[in-house]
């Protein structure tokens, strides 16, 4: 266990330098240069040099890079050229959000999914098995921000039940939190919870169709403990991949339903900055989101490891 | 008499039994039975019924679609037979796994990947024979013992994928004896094995057989195992018996054109040099069975007019030996031989 541990720590460290990497690359091709993007019509000369002196832009890639690099293991990935403040301090301030916003969705996708397909599997080809699969479809194809202005137009502006925006933490208020999360938590959640719903009714129909699941039914166990123990079981174990990639695209991806909902995550954070040509805080968004697609990745496969005796953790 | 019937002390026999699943006719009209200890080859290609045969008889063909008539008896502590094709699905449950063992093809698929030997064995234990968990995980360790899986306290908490493929077998021998059933139904046990592997499970099988008194269903579509085995034989062919005997009836004076043509497709030590011989053709679709014989495609020895429009009977040759063609008379089969 320590062992692979450690293996897959050592592994995301190469991928995490890739990372980087790529980042850092991306950002040198983009044309414009920041200095004087930031310095818009106030230009001089002398002023110009001096600021990319400070922030070490005129120095050559590579070592702009290794600065970079050891800076961010430190925890410093520099400063925001719109407002002046730490990127870190503005990451860690977009978490919460982002986080129970995921893990919100992530809910949503679970309540849609675990019911809708299995539902599906154990009466396929009936009536209902095609209603599941054109309502996962229909929640596969939605955009999410049309969905989302659906929502808010039937639930804030039309019932008035729940507000159309914003965010309050979960620390501060958690029913108002909850009030507000809702509706992003539907709109990212469905397109989630679509996606996991298929996976989950053909690994379900994968196995009842199985030699184990035969082999169960020949024991003459009834018919409750062939299902729990022998076919959803069996069934549910690859979704966990599945929920672990989910969320770990949530983290990351909710840009667009983020600035519906005026919501203050990391990928309105990210939205605003690309707009704003703020490349510190596009690397260090990009490095973080990218932390957490690994670290979920990790976890997922300690889960898999501990439900799947095949999988040798060593 | 112009057909098999179950005998009234069987322990186990399917009569005049049809499976219909959508336009494919499965099964035609098969009757066998087996006695308590004693063991039935049922030997066909892939696609003859051999499977279906007792998969359908004992409710694990899910219905509809398939449509099961004829019946299936399970004889009675008390000597009368039940009909398991009339029972409930809670009476079914009762029967299976208690009553009648089941051994499948491949052991690398039939076990449950995700639970241990132990809880395998245990889950059957525990629901048929009320045991408890203490008392069952006992039990586990000596049926693994029986089967001769060394080291069986150890073997016993592995799960499948930590055993070889005789092993896991065996395990699945373990389990389909665990509630000490009547009848064993073996389909293909030794098909996924290497082929000294197959010779343990073969000896291992006899040796259990002898000594708790098991009736033994042996399903193969390779004749050699079943002739090493069974008492008696049946050969499936398009869904129907083509012929039965006992096994050394069977080898001696097998009649059916197509018992012919599986026996000259053995392969033999010592014939080195010569082609292997083959059955030319395939199969019958079970959805366009022909009107006539089932086997007038391939058939060496056909009459034209008569096998090709009227299905044969099943005719007894000799005492306890049936044959379903026209072309299998002793005289025939002497002419081809």
């Amino acid at each position: 266990m320590t062992l692979f541990l450690l293996k897959r720590l050592g592994h995301m460290a190469i991928v995490l330098i890739g990372v980087t990497l790529v980042v850092f690359a991306l950002i040198q091709l983009v044309p414009g240069d920041p200095v004087r993007l930031a310095m818009g019509t106030r230009f001089d000369p002398d002023v110009y040099a001096a600021l990319r002196a400070a922030s070490g832009l005129d120095r050559p890639l590579v070592e702009q890079y290794f600065s970079y690099l050891g800076n961010a293991l430190t925890g410093n990935l520099g400063v925001s050229f719109r407002s002046g403040d730490p990127v870190t301090l503005l990451l860690l301030a977009r978490l919460p959000a982002t986080l129970s916003l995921a893990i919100a969705s992530l809910v949503v996708a679970g309540l849609i999914s675990f019911p809708l397909g299995i539902h599906s599997a154990l009466n396929r080809g009936k009536f209902s098995d095609v209603v599941v699969r054109v309502i996962s479809q229909f929640g596969v194809s939605v955009p999410d921000f049309w969905m989302g202005i659906i929502l808010i137009l039937v639930f804030s502006t039309t019932l008035g039940w729940l507000p159309p925006s914003g965010y309050v933490a979960i620390t501060e208020n958690p029913w108002e939190w909850f009030r507000r999360v809702l509706l992003p938590a539907i709109t990212v959640g469905t397109a989630s919870g679509a996606i996991m719903t298929r996976y989950i009714r053909s690994s379900v129909l994968e196995s009842l169709g199985s030699d184990h699941a035969r082999t169960a039914r020949s024991k003459g166990l009834p018919e409750r403990i062939v299902m729990s123990r022998h076919i959803l079981r069996n069934a549910l174990v690859p979704v966990i991949t599945v929920g672990g990639v989910q969320l770990a695209g949530l983290l990351g991806g909710v840009v667009v339903v983020e600035v519906v909902f005026a919501w203050p995550g990391l990928g309105r954070l990210v939205y605003d900055s690309v707009a704003a040509r703020d490349y510190p805080v596009i690397q260090g968004a990009v490095l973080l989101i990218a932390v957490l697609f690994l670290f979920i990745n990790l976890i997922v496969d300690i889960v898999y490891a501990k439900v799947d005796p095949r999988i040798a953790l060593s | 008499m112009t057909t098999t019937n179950v005998s009234t002390t069987a322990a186990f026999g399917v009569d005049d039994l049809s499976v219909r699943i959508g336009s494919a006719q499965i099964l035609n009209g098969v009757t066998w039975s087996v006695e308590r200890g004693e063991t039935l080859g049922i030997v066909g290609e892939s696609g003859s019924g051999k499977s279906m045969t007792v998969l359908s008889a004992t409710g694990l063909v899910p219905r509809p679609p398939a449509v099961v008539t004829g019946r299936a008896l399970l004889g009675q502590p008390d000597g009368s037979q039940s009909d398991l094709l009339t029972m409930t699905a809670a009476q079914l449950r009762a029967v299976r796994g208690r009553r009648l063992g089941y051994v499948f093809q491949d052991p690398s698929t039939s076990l449950n990947p995700l639970l241990t030997v132990e809880r395998q064995l245990t889950e059957g234990l525990e629901y048929h024979l009320k045991m408890r968990p203490a008392e069952a995980s006992k039990r586990a360790v000596e049926l693994l013992e029986m089967v001769g899986i060394p080291d069986p306290a150890r073997r016993v908490k592995n799960y499948p994928h930590e055993l070889s493929g005789g092993m896991r077998q065996r395990v699945m021998i373990a389990i389909a004896l665990s509630c000490d059933p009547e009848v064993l139904i073996a389909d293909e046990p030794t098909t996924a094995l290497d082929v000294t592997i197959q010779a343990q499970i073969v000896d291992i099988v006899r040796s259990l057989q002898q000594r708790l008194g098991t009736a033994v269903i042996w399903i193969s579509h390779d004749l050699g195992v079943v002739g090493g085995l069974a008492d008696r034989i049946v050969v499936l062919y398009g869904g129907q018996v083509v012929e039965q005997a006992d096994v050394e009836t069977l080898f001696e004076q097998r009649s059916h054109p197509y018992t012919q043509g599986l026996f000259a497709a053995r392969p033999t030590l010592g014939r080195t040099g010569n082609e292997l011989v083959t059955i030319s053709g395939s199969p019958p679709d079970p959805r366009e069975l022909p009107p006539g014989c089932v086997f007038y495609d391939r058939c060496e020895l056909r009459l034209d007019d008569r096998c090709r429009t009227e299905r044969p009977p099943l005719v007894e040759l000799g005492p306890e030996h049936w044959v379903r063609s026209f072309c299998a008379t002793p005289e025939r089969q002497e002419a081809t031989a």
